[in-house]
């Protein structure tokens, strides 16, 4: 039931409307799901193994991305943390730089970061082999059988 | 009966510093320092014109009701928006000078004087007018609790406190702004109003209502007591819903 009325000022760019309004439902959804998860990772690293913080080592990484679920697990964080973190980031870049220059040299400077280490993390949980180990059988017992 | 002298009213010297700024003269603006008698029943207003009268004729500032009704005298005193007339001297801290400022965001044009029509045009992009298809011959009828539904934000007198206290204004002048936001509030929850799509998709911009980052400093700066940054989530939430 609206109506239709004729725009009386010049209007603003409409450029990036709905970008700026998935961004912000974004950010709400990834925070709470980093929140669960950063918990359970916390958990899981520090808490849970029987010498806590000092039971991290290549063992206990080769360990965990032998199992698809904690694989499926680092990479959705990487990916949330990563692009929330970065969009978080061009929010500040917007709130500082003034001048459109700064603002854009910034922002693709964050984004080109962001790809790099999205690329790179990705490469090492799905592509990682524990194998480089000569020690890897008496943790992983038969995972480097040719 | 005899009349007796009841002692004198008490007053209080207090410094103001001012923020200075002559075009004509200054390519920076300035700090000025006044010490002005006063009363506990004074306002920064009430020191403003003490000082135009009778110390420094050429003071520039904007006042008009000095009763917090037109919103014409929205400063930055001691650091925070207010109005002056509402403003009581003795409710600051008078042992310290009074900092007086332009609001921030908006050039300054003379002293206390800037340039409100940026933030008038952000106030004319959201429309903010009864928009209906028909017309009636009587008034048209409201429930009261449909009137409660937009009742805050119907008390603005866009004194423009809260959007230049929003930092995000400071820096991005294209952004609408709290006060913007708050008068498409008023109608978009208007149960009389048949445009809230349109004001809805004007605030879903670049730079509408996302840029809000929940700061509250327009909620602590409105002299009108309105829910700003409240006001601002609805708009945000309805947005999202697609209509009011
Ligand atoms: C622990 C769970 C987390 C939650 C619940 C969360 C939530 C949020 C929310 C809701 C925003 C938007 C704020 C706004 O629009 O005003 C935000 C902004 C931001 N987040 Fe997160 N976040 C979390 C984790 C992270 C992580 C892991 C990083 C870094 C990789 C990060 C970096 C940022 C940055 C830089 C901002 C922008 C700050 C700003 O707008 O002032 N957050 N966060
Ligand atoms: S919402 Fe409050 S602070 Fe903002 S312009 Fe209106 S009266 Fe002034
Ligand atoms: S002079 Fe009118 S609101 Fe202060």
């Amino acid at each position: 039931m609206s109506v239709v009325i004729e725009q009386p000022n010049q209007p603003r760019s409409r450029k990036n409307a709905q970008w700026e309004k998935r961004a912000w439902i974004f950010m709400r959804i990834s925070g709470a799901v980093l929140l669960v998860m950063i918990l359970g990772h916390l958990m899981v690293n520090l808490v849970l193994p029987e010498r806590g913080v000092k039971s991290i080592d290549f063992a206990f990484v080769a360990g965990k991305w032998a199992d698809p679920f904690w694989q499926v697990y680092d990479g959705i964080m990487l990916w949330l943390a990563l692009i929330h973190g970065t969009n978080g980031m061009r929010t500040l870049v917007n709130d500082y730089a003034e001048r459109e220059w700064v603002r854009k040299t910034l922002n693709i400077a964050l984004w080109s970061v962001a790809a790099i280490l999205l690329i790179l993390g990705t490469l090492v949980i799905t592509t990682f082999d524990p194998c480089i180990d000569p020690d890897v059988e008496n943790y992983l017992p038969g995972v480097c059988k040719p | 009966m005899e009349t007796k002298e009841i002692g004198v009213i008490p007053s209080f010297t207090v410094t103001l510093m001012v923020r200075r700024f002559d075009p004509e003269t200054d390519s920076e603006p300035k700090w000025q320092d006044f010490d002005v008698t006063m009363f506990g029943t004074d306002r920064v207003l009430d020191a403003l014109h003490k000082i135009k009268w009778e110390l420094d004729g050429s003071l520039t500032f904007r006042r008009s009701c000095a009763h917090g009704v037109c919103g014409s005298d929205a400063m930055r005193i001691n650091g925070r928006n207010r109005l002056a007339c509402k403003t009581l001297i003795k409710d600051l801290d008078i042992t310290q000078p009074i900092y007086v400022e332009p609001i921030k965001g908006l050039k300054v044009e003379k002293d206390l004087v800037v340039d409100m029509e940026p933030f008038y045009q952000a106030y004319r992009d959201v429309k903010p007018f009864l928009i209906a298809s028909d017309t009636p011959a009587a008034e048209r009828l409201q429930s009261p609790e449909d009137r409660a539904r937009f009742d805050d934000t119907t008390k603005c007198i866009l004194c423009a406190a809260c959007t230049t206290s929003c930092p995000v204004f400071w820096t991005d002048n294209q952004y609408f702004g709290p006060a913007a936001i708050v008068n498409a509030h008023r109608f978009i929850f208007d149960s009389r109003d048949e445009a809230a799509e349109v004001r809805l998709d004007i605030l879903n911009d670049k730079e509408g209502v996302w840029r809000c980052r929940t700061t509250f400093n327009c909620t602590e700066a409105c002299p009108r007591g309105i829910e700003v940054t409240k006001a601002i989530a609805e708009v945000k939430q309805a947005v999202l819903r697609g209509r009011r």
